[in-house]
């Protein structure tokens, strides 16, 4: 069954279409790559599957499911997480804090208004186990305000990551990181189990070539080519769009 | 240290009749514990969930209205309560299906526009609400015997009422679902996309509002025994959200503080100063000149680098700068 399944997808913002009779097929536990010049749709294309934008015409499944008219908190219940491209998390509260609203998302604990979130021995053991995972377990007590960028980009994957999704979507994973930070990074998303799909848009085509299992190029709201790195890197097409040859 | 604080402070409250000395100082104190009831509320929705309302008290107006017009009609004050608060849970349901549409200066101005819906009810729908004269009861309860006629017992019935509030707020927002709400008001986009839904967490955070809020307008119109339009009026939502800002939102202690300033002013320092509500003003310019945050944060992030300041010329290591960390 298809991991992650997006037929004749259809958006338009006024006269702009962003996505046109667009088709996605990912298998499970594929590593696909989503390449494309500014403005091709791919982070519009990420918003339609996780269910922050309506599409206009289409289809969303995930492992057969049909998602196109569920809300954005049923889909990360049915398993899709994701990372946006500018980091979405909660700069005030620590890191710990941070990891415990992931795991919070998809408890049913969430809704109680009775008990002590301090007193969760279990939910932060296991906030804790995840950040040390990521190398940042002696930064848990820490606002992640005063963190860097590339531990807070950890920390989002990492919050991803605890849901235990069954597809990831990683928009930009390594964008505006340092070397160093781009090898934490690479390190973590390559360290995921085969279990988790995952699809990434990145430009950072050093890192992200040797990620993907396949290729999509994007164009105007269109995927053109897609295939190995082989079949995509050799195809015309590419260096036409992306590279602009 | 923390229970100790909390010990104390219970006890001082206990002895207010005690200690301040005459039942006019005791029925500003009841004053207060109503103001902060009804502020603590709103600091749910304001401070913990981002939503400013103008239109709060509009549903103290419903549950006080609810009391008086039940009493009025002969029911007991066991059946007007429970009415009053259904009444006002309703009312504040409405209000949320209808302002949770949108946020930010939408949220403020549905509200505003709900609040004086209710506001024009109670001033226009005569033949239930007596207009501009309002509504008058003519006696208070009397759980299990006792009479809250009298000053002392009914500030002490306010009192277990305002505790029993202020535990209920320090438990549901230290609750995994206080985390949730606090998530909404600063990454609804996040929350979302972690498996959160975002509407009904807010949903759930009015009701609890307008809950706290009807038991406020409950208490009110015992205090007063009236209700008129007055209490719906704008510049009554507007005063207890100042209450929520200038105590400090999203704190516990905040919204007390807030609304001790602002009943104190009203109902001491008028007697002393004409212009007390210029003074008001002034008091709130400085606060957000001074202390932007609020009383309460700003009183101890104030404590914090002045203690710091005093360890520097000791000769001790920490140092004002520190203390900002």
């Amino acid at each position: 069954m298809t991991a992650l399944a997006v037929q004749r997808l259809e958006k338009s913002f006024g006269g702009l279409r962003v996505a046109r009779a667009l088709d996605l097929l990912v298998e499970p536990g594929e590593r696909r790559l989503i390449i494309g010049p500014n403005g091709a749709g791919k982070t519009t294309l990420f918003n339609l599957i996780a269910g922050e934008i309506e599409p206009d015409g289409g289809t969303v499944a995930l492992f057969g499911v049909d998602i196109t008219a569920l809300p954005v908190q049923r889909r990360a219940h049915l398993g899709l997480a994701r990372t946006y491209q500018i980091i979405t998390l909660f700069p005030k509260d620590t890191l710990l804090h941070n990891l415990l609203l992931s795991l919070l998302g998809l408890s049913r604990l969430r809704w109680n208004p009775l008990t002590r979130l301090k007193a969760q021995a279990a939910l932060e053991s296991e906030a804790r186990r995840r950040l040390a995972e990521i190398g940042l377990g002696h930064l848990a007590d820490r606002p992640l305000a005063q963190t860097s960028y590339g531990e807070r980009r950890r920390v989002e994957i990492a919050m991803a990551l605890a849901q235990k999704p069954r597809v990831l979507l990683l928009d930009e994973p390594f964008a505006g990181l340092s070397l160093d930070e781009r090898r934490d990074v690479q390190a973590l998303l390559t360290a995921v189990p085969r279990d988790v799909t995952m699809v990434m848009i990145e430009h950072d085509m050093d890192v992200a070539l040797d990620f993907a299992d396949r290729i999509s190029v994007m164009h105007l709201g269109e995927i053109v080519v897609e295939g190995t790195r082989a079949e995509v890197v050799a195809d015309s097409r590419t260096r036409e769009i992306y590279l602009g040859e | 240290m923390k229970r100790i604080a909390i010990g104390i402070a219970i006890l001082l409250l206990a002895a207010v009749p005690l200690w301040v000395g005459g039942s006019f100082y005791v029925n500003i104190v009841s004053q207060v514990l109503i103001a902060a009831i009804f502020a603590l509320g709103l600091d749910i929705l304001v401070g913990y969930g981002g939503l400013i309302s103008l239109g709060h008290a509009g549903l103290f107006g419903v549950a006080a209205y609810t009391v008086a017009v039940m009493l009025g009609a002969g029911f007991g004050h066991v059946a007007a309560i429970v009415a009053a608060i259904a009444l006002t849970l309703a009312a504040t349901a409405v209000f949320g299906v209808l302002a949770l549409r949108t946020t930010g200066i939408g949220f403020i101005m549905i509200t505003l526009a709900l609040g004086q819906l209710l506001w024009g009810l109670a001033y226009r729908w005569i033949d239930l609400t007596h207009g501009d004269n309002g509504l008058s009861g003519n006696s208070r309860p009397a759980p299990f015997g006792i009479s809250l006629d009298p000053t002392n017992h009914f500030y002490y019935a306010t009192l277990i009422v305002f505790l029993l509030v202020i535990a209920a707020v320090a438990l549901l927002t230290g609750s995994p679902f206080g985390a949730s709400l606090r998530g909404t008001r600063d990454q609804p986009r996040r929350m979302a996309a972690l498996g959160f839904d975002v509407w009904k967490i807010r949903f759930l955070a009015c009701l609890f509002s307008g809950f706290c809020s009807g038991i406020a307008g409950i208490l009110f119109f015992y205090y007063n025994e009236f209700i008129s339009p007055h209490a719906l009026a704008l510049s009554a939502s507007a005063e207890v959200l100042l209450m929520v800002i200038a105590g400090g939102s999203a704190t516990l202690l905040g919204p007390i503080a807030g609304a001790t300033l602002v009943v104190v002013m009203k109902s001491v320092m008028s007697a002393y100063i004409e212009r007390w509500n210029f003074t008001l003003g002034a008091i709130f310019v400085l606060i957000v000149l001074f202390m932007p945050e609020g009383l309460v944060p700003g009183s101890r992030r104030l404590s914090r680098w002045l203690w710091a300041t005093l360890k520097a010329l000791r000769g001790g290591t920490a140092t004002p700068a520190e203390s900002q960390r």
